[in-house]
């Protein structure tokens, strides 16, 4: 009796959230059969005419697509390695600071950006790389002639790349500075007896006691391959960097959105998210054979 | 502790000059942007402002005062922070919770977070959503920015893994005294998970505060749109315009657009998020560790 009574008030508590989850996560789940649909807005997930695999075959036939496909798996993976080398080095070179504040001030600088939105940083990232922005004002200043670098789709991906690192690798700076702080000191001692100096005690301790925390981070970071970024690319693109910076949310979205061409985008969106899955499981299954890592 | 050689002197030098050049690097695009919007829109338009105002005045900030569409969209932003907030926070109380309890304390416990944790790993997304939350009648309300994501799960299996750490006997000496449930979540978990309770707020507020593109994709009418998806509209304009060809037309067309107002109102934006900066830093630290990385 006791406990009937004590259950029922947690399922209570529960309804609230299982009925968000229900209409907003899982009901789009189920709205995906509009991917196999020719999917009408009036005539709903219902009504609308099944058309097989026909929404697939159009868009991977679209000229687009590979290069879109391309784009985003290109841009993704360089922000990955990217974001797990450039934390890695500036923890290895905070950890060589031995003033304290100096390195809170330089790890305040570098966290910042990852707290504020893509609007605000897209803004300033189109300012610093404009005509008359200051960027051009530096070449102009060496003698060179000013670049177009937001029209530019070679300069472009590279700019979407490093505003990316930018924001982000804060993050994972913290993350692996907390991974060194953990390492036993005794092991310096032991190798400051031994004669080893700094650079080798990073490559022998360091580095080392390290590399479960790395691996993780690398292995976590595999379920993004096809996520390339899409609030940052919709707020700085424009149409002449659609070859080298169109990327497939930012298509699905314009597919979807704008052509109205529901059943294609849905398509797409599942692709995405299939891919996603078979990656994000892969990769959660591996850290936790390996590191023992679990979310819940 | 260590020997100062001559190459350990003239490493930490170097550290220390590409760390502060780093630093640096990181700073100066925000100061930048200060300095445009404090210059005169003449030197900011012919790219003279580098560091420091050129011919400075407060007119961006004083025309500001007197735009409304600004004023409207912070309007909105407070509302959405404010009333986003409340019920996110309120989910992950309650979602937390139950979730929280063992499995002989609750047997259908498995069951749930499963029903959760799928969420987290595959997704309908972009379109399907857009339809669902029309359907819902949602479109062109704030509720559409506020419901759909009114259960953020990290957040919700961040406060479950606190919950957890709290020891059990406390639960089972107030059920025994006879109190339920709800009143041991309010009276007993919720006053003792403070610093959780402030990190997980701290994310829940700016996330809400950040959040734009909800705004383009379910708000219709520009008078409903926070601050965040106003300002991305300013930046978005300036994109589609830059198709033109030419240098020359590109070059009249950053001088048409209001350069010391947009960089003002992008500042803005920027600025509150700035003031708690000190906050969230110290709290992110200690949210990381309670949860998403676990040795």
């Amino acid at each position: 009796m006791k406990t009937l009574k004590k259950e029922y008030a947690l399922h209570l508590m529960l309804l609230p959230g299982v009925i968000i989850t229900l209409i907003y996560a899982y009901g789009p789940m189920a709205g995906l059969v509009m991917a196999f649909q020719q999917f009408e807005p009036l005539s709903g997930f219902f009504k609308s005419e099944f058309v097989g695999w026909d929404n697939f075959k159009y868009v991977f036939e679209l000229p687009d697509f590979m290069q879109v496909l391309w784009n985003t798996i290109l841009i993704a993976i360089c922000k990955m390695v990217l974001f797990l080398l450039v934390p890695l080095i500036l923890a290895l070179l905070l950890n060589e600071v031995t003033k304290r504040w100096f390195s809170r001030v330089i790890q305040s600088a570098i966290f910042l950006p990852f707290f504020l939105s893509w609007t605000v940083l897209g803004g300033v990232v189109i300012e610093l790389f404009s005509l008359n922005g200051p960027v051009n004002g530096l070449l102009e200043g060496l003698g060179m002639e000013p670049i177009m670098f937001m029209l530019n789709n070679g300069w472009f991906r590279g700019i979407v790349i490093g505003s990316d690192v930018w924001k982000g690798m804060g993050y994972n700076m913290i993350v692996m500075l907390a991974a060194i702080t953990g390492i036993n000191a005794t092991l310096y001692e032991a190798a400051e007896v031994d004669g080893a100096g700094r650079w080798k005690q990073m490559l022998n301790i360091t580095l080392p006691g390290m590399m479960p925390i790395l691996i993780l981070l690398g292995v976590l970071s595999l379920g993004g391959i096809l996520n390339a970024g899409f609030e940052q690319i919709l707020i700085m693109y424009n149409p002449t960097v659609y070859e080298g910076g169109d990327i497939i949310d930012t298509f699905v979205y314009r597919l979807g959105m704008f052509s109205q061409q529901f059943g294609p985008a849905a398509a797409v969106g599942l692709f995405k998210s299939v891919v996603s899955l078979v990656m994000v499981s892969t990769t959660y299954y591996a850290a936790y054979k390996y590191n023992n890592y679990r979310i819940f | 502790m260590h020997k100062s050689t001559i190459s350990r002197k003239i490493f930490v030098i170097g550290n220390t000059l590409l760390l502060s050049m780093i630093t640096l690097l990181g700073v100066i695009p925000f100061i930048h942007l200060l300095s445009i919007s404090l210059s005169s829109n003449t030197a900011a338009m012919a790219g003279e402002v580098k560091l420091w105002p050129v011919g400075f005045n407060l007119d961006a900030y004083r025309y500001l005062g007197q735009k409304v569409e600004f004023f409207r969209s912070l309007g909105v932003s407070v509302e959405r922070v404010a009333l986003g907030t409340a019920i996110n926070m309120l989910l992950v109380f309650i979602t937390a919770f139950p979730l929280s309890k063992s499995n002989d304390q609750f047997k259908y416990r498995t069951m749930y977070a499963w029903f959760f944790a799928i969420t987290m790993f595959f997704g309908g997304g972009l379109i399907p959503t857009y339809i669902i939350v029309k359907n819902t009648g949602l479109i062109d309300s704030i509720w559409a920015l506020i419901l759909p994501g009114a259960l953020n799960v990290w957040n919700m299996v961040l406060m479950l893994n606190f919950f957890r750490g709290i020891p059990r006997e406390l639960d089972e000496a107030a059920t025994i005294d006879g109190a339920g449930q709800w009143r041991v979540l309010w009276r007993i978990y919720l006053p003792v998970s403070l610093p959780s309770i402030a990190t997980i707020g701290l994310f829940t507020i700016v996330g809400h505060w950040n959040a734009w593109f909800d705004g383009i994709l379910y708000l219709n009418s520009p008078a409903k749109y926070p601050l965040q998806t106003y300002l991305s509209t300013l930046i978005m304009a300036i994109n589609s315009q830059m198709t033109s060809i030419s240098i020359e037309q590109i070059k009249a067309m950053e001088n048409l657009s209001e350069k010391t107002l947009r960089t003002a109102q992008i500042f803005m934006g920027a600025l509150p998020i700035m003031v708690v900066y000190p906050f969230l830093q110290k709290y992110f630290v200690k949210g990381m560790t309670v949860g998403s990385v676990k040795e």
